[in-house]
């Protein structure tokens, strides 16, 4: 797995998590491997998979079957839609308007174009 | 479970380790770093119980490793940074000396030679550096031992072996397991490691996890530099610099800006993670 320099490891297998969810490669009630066994495959120490499984635990993203393993939660899609909503509205415009303010580019203008392209 | 109370060891008058108190815990993979002569080597031996301590304890499970006793041996495997070419068929060899150990399974033997393309047909007295390692590697995993000691495991492997050496590793050890891996290619271990042990000359600096360096350590990757910064290093898109992580920001902690990091504030790092 390829990792983003600057973004903490566990945060990353978090976002691949939240990325399949949206997709639809990862279900509602579909069982996702182990910390072991995740880990071995992307190469990564288990503990870090283990708090990725607890942050997404906590965001109620997925959930742990005591002995048995974590689930993808029956909502999941809605809460990942909604933290990343959250996040390109607090995190990715804000970075993006001041792009566009240093490189002089005029909000209606791009719609404009936007729009051609839509 | 290891428990180190103020070890010290010297080679002659060469007084190498003092003072070393640390635990290393369970289901846990440690990277042992320091800097060249620093006593990494020397600690595993001891740990492993091939060299006696001249002061101080080390209890693994309760007992002293150089008692030796055989309940302890079977549950441990030292791989030092050389190993001997013998002049013996690798699965030969493997099956051998696995007859000696409690825990060994020549089927994941196999599978783990396969893994890393090395055949255990071909003589050890014939094969590369790394072919050899590889084979050295694979029987330390077929042990099943509860605490594995590996001085170097990456020095002559080629590039895709190292990233099999991750894999077999996180693959093939349980969740009890205490791995050590002392290592300085920390760029091919980065993501494998945790808790990090950083140790100096007679002391250790760091014996934290991720999470806990993380929580206290600010890895930055930008183009201006921090006031705080404890060390920076200049990058084709800018620098990577430490300072403390005061507005708890998550970061991804990089190794080597650690290791550097800790060295120039020795007493500053060892201060910060005082437990």
């Amino acid at each position: 797995m390829e990792f983003n320099s600057n973004k903490a490891i566990y945060l990353q297998i978090a976002d691949t998590v939240c990325d399949k969810i949206l997709a639809g490669e990862l279900k509602p009630e579909d069982r996702i491997p182990s910390v072991r066994e995740y880990g071995a495959t992307i190469g990564v120490n288990p503990n870090t998979v283990m708090r990725t499984y607890e942050k997404l635990t906590a965001e109620g993203v997925i959930y742990n079957k005591r002995g048995i393993g974590y689930f993808i939660s029956p909502d999941a899609k809605e809460i990942v839609l909604e933290n990343n909503r959250k996040e390109f509205m607090e995190v990715e415009l804000p970075a993006f308007l001041r792009k566009m303010e240093l490189l002089g580019l005029d909000p209606d203008e791009l719609l404009s174009k936007s729009n051609l392209i839509i | 479970m290891i428990e180190i109370r103020d070890l010290a060891f010297s080679y002659g008058n060469n007084l190498v380790l003092k003072g070393i108190t640390t635990t290393l815990e369970e289901g846990k993979i440690y990277g042992l770093l320091g800097e060249n002569g620093v006593g990494k080597t020397t600690l595993l031996t001891l740990l492993c119980g091939l060299k006696r301590v001249q002061a101080g304890t080390i209890r693994t499970d309760g007992e002293n490793p150089f008692d030796r006793s055989a309940s302890l041996l079977e549950k441990q495997y030292y791989l030092p940074d050389e190993v001997a070419p013998v002049n013996m068929k690798a699965g030969t060899f493997a099956k051998e000396q696995g007859i000696f150990r409690k825990g060994y399974d020549h089927g994941k033997f196999l599978k783990l030679m396969e893994e890393f393309e090395t055949d255990p047909s071909w003589k050890m007295s014939h094969m590369s550096a790394g072919q050899l390692k590889k084979t050295y590697l694979s029987f330390a995993l077929a042990c099943n031992c509860k605490y594995l000691f590996l001085d170097e495991p990456t020095n002559g492997l080629d590039i895709p072996s190292k990233a099999q050496f991750r894999n077999a590793i996180l693959k093939y050890t349980s969740d009890d397991s205490t791995i050590v891996i002392s290592t300085h290619q920390v760029r091919d271990l980065e993501n494998i490691i945790d808790p990090v042990i950083i140790l100096d000359r007679r002391d250790v600096l760091l014996n934290a996890s991720l999470q806990e360096i993380e929580e206290k350590l600010f890895f930055d990757y930008g183009t201006e530099l921090h006031h705080e910064s404890l060390y920076s290093e200049q990058l084709p898109g800018g620098f990577i610099q430490v300072y403390p992580n005061t507005e708890g920001k998550e970061s991804k902690t990089d190794i080597e800006a650690l290791f550097n990091a800790t060295h120039a504030h020795k007493e500053l790092i060892k201060g910060m993670f005082k437990k």
